[in-house]
């Protein structure tokens, strides 16, 4: 019983740290990511049955890869697969496993990123790819976050791994010359993939940004991107508290300390860019951990330069919620965007901007509270419309 | 592996692009297909008439349909193809960008399935 839980957390640990890494791995050879994923869930199984028994490995990690580079190399080697497509006799002749060294596994993730946020890649197919492939999220959760039938989800994904692996999409990192256009997209998927992890478990989303920074060097917007993550992340709770409630000595001081010395990284060449501002917003609000107070003139200087940059929905109806602070609640209500009347954000602000400018709020925060899919949000929000002195 | 490089572009007749456009379009092709050739990537290419010399073939129950077309409404036709040989779609990709056609028109980059050699699918 204690060495099957033991087995079990190693079997987890190995997951959460390693299973895009391991994925890319497999993957790599011949960018068939549906038959390593197979492969990586029977190591796993395999993991399960044998860990107990034998003991946890010295190297989990390595001991996954072989067990999963084993069946890659059966399936490829059996009859089936020899008969299933044409024999490739230079690709049969050669292992793709040979000078593999399972003990020394390099990160193999940002290979990955790039494959999944390929600009020959459906859009809408990116992020819910890395969240499979990197991150290790099933289908059906995935299929939940963007609320669609999960046969739709399961099809795109399945659609998405059948071109890589048949239009040929390298396992590589691009190089300088086509980087400008390649970057954004993988920058976007990894937002997309914190956005999604946001009240889950934000900090593989955030090791992404990180470990994406880090291994690019000097792009200023995967820096921005990865302290937009760390801030959030140093903010992170359990259960939802809205922002200016918040206690800022239950943030992680470490992390905000991170989240800044990554900004600093983050030296552009140019005007910063959408991730670097948003950042700086977050920064922003962490600073009041500092000087216990927000400093709402330089959120209204980063809003402009955000809705110049990239004119979001989002970034539209948070500049109305500075404005609001700086020139008054009604100011902030004219300030509000048209034709958002279905973004739940919307209603939000504009429930609190009329609560603060003293009108009756509660059809706003009720209305917010039916647009969010999040119980503890809408709790809080139907609790506001119940008539709560405002804050 | 290889690639099929599709070019479609709109369809311009010998006097309608003039004298001067023609030549540079045939630099051009000469010069790309030079490149392509000393890489090492080059299969086989062709340009093609215009579709209005398209001719459609089909046997039908045992009867053989020749007909005149076929005249798509698009405005883009399929103008020619390069066959390359090249390890990924990204070095595919590349290779489309640097294509003439690429300025006029669009370049489909298609994974070859399978093709023939000596007379046998491979």
């Amino acid at each position: 019983m204690e060495l099957t839980e033991q087995a079990r957390a190693a079997a987890d640990r190995a997951a959460r740290a390693s299973y895009g890494k391991l994925v890319a791995l497999l993957a790599a050879p011949d960018g068939d990511l549906a038959r390593a994923e197979d492969a990586l869930a029977g190591a796993f199984e395999e993991a399960l049955r044998r860990w107990p028994v034998t003991g946890v490995p010295a190297n989990p990690e390595g001991w996954l890869l072989t067990v999963a580079r084993n069946r890659r190399r059966d399936g490829w080697k059996s009859a089936a697969a020899r008969t299933a497509a044409p024999l490739d006799e230079a690709g049969a002749a050669v292992d793709p496993f040979a000078d593999h060294d399972p003990y020394g596994i390099g990160d193999k993730r940002l290979e990955l990123l790039f494959v999944c946020a390929h600009p020959a890649i459906d859009e809408s197919a990116r992020t819910p790819l890395m969240l499979q492939t990197v991150l290790g999220f099933e289908a059906a959760e995935i299929a939940r976050a963007y609320a669609v039938p999960a046969a739709t989800m399961a099809q795109r994904l399945v659609r998405a791994k059948r071109r890589i692996k048949q239009a040929r999409i390298p396992f590589a990192v691009p190089d300088r010359r086509v980087m400008p256009e390649r970057l954004p997209p993988v920058l976007e998927a990894v937002y997309g993939c914190a956005a999604i992890a946001w009240r889950g478990d934000i900090g593989e989303a955030q090791y992404l940004a990180v470990t994406l920074a880090a291994l690019l060097g000097d792009e200023a917007e995967a820096w921005g991107l990865a302290a937009l993550t760390t801030f959030v992340l140093a903010r992170h709770r359990s259960s939802f508290v809205p922002l200016d409630q918040q206690d800022p000595s239950d943030w992680d001081a470490a992390l905000v300390d991170e989240g800044e010395a990554y900004l600093r990284r983050a030296r552009p060449a140019g005007p910063p860019g959408r991730f670097q501002l948003e950042a700086a917003v977050q920064a922003v609000h962490c600073d009041r951990r500092r000087t216990g107070a927000t400093d709402w003139p330089a959120l209204h200087t980063l809003y402009a330069a955000l809705l110049a940059v990239a004119p979001s929905l989002g970034a539209r109806v948070a500049a109305a919620t500075v404005t609001g602070r700086i020139a008054g609640p009604e100011a902030g209500l004219a300030a509000l965007p048209s034709g958002a009347e279905l973004f739940q954000p919307y209603w939000a602000a504009r429930a609190d901007l009329l609560a603060r400018v003293g009108r009756d709020a509660s059809a706003a925060y009720r209305k917010a509270a039916e647009l969010t899919d999040d119980p503890e949000v809408a709790a809080y929000l139907r609790g506001r419309a119940g008539g709560e002195p405002t804050a | 592996m290889r690639y099929t490089l599709l070019f479609h572009y709109q369809e311009a007749t010998t006097e309608e692009l003039g004298p001067e456009l023609l030549a540079e379009g045939q630099r051009a092709m000469t010069s790309y297909a030079a490149t392509l050739h000393a890489a090492g990537v080059l299969i086989g290419g062709e340009v093609l008439h215009t579709s209005e010399l398209s001719t459609t073939v089909r046997v039908a129950d045992g009867a053989t349909r020749v007909q005149d077309g076929p005249f798509a409404d698009t405005k883009e036709q399929l103008g020619g193809t390069i066959v390359i040989d090249v390890p990924d779609l990204d070095a595919a990709i590349e290779w489309a960008r640097q294509a003439p056609q690429a300025q006029w028109g669009t370049v489909e980059v298609r994974p070859v399935a399978t093709y023939l050699v000596d007379g046998v699918w491979s």
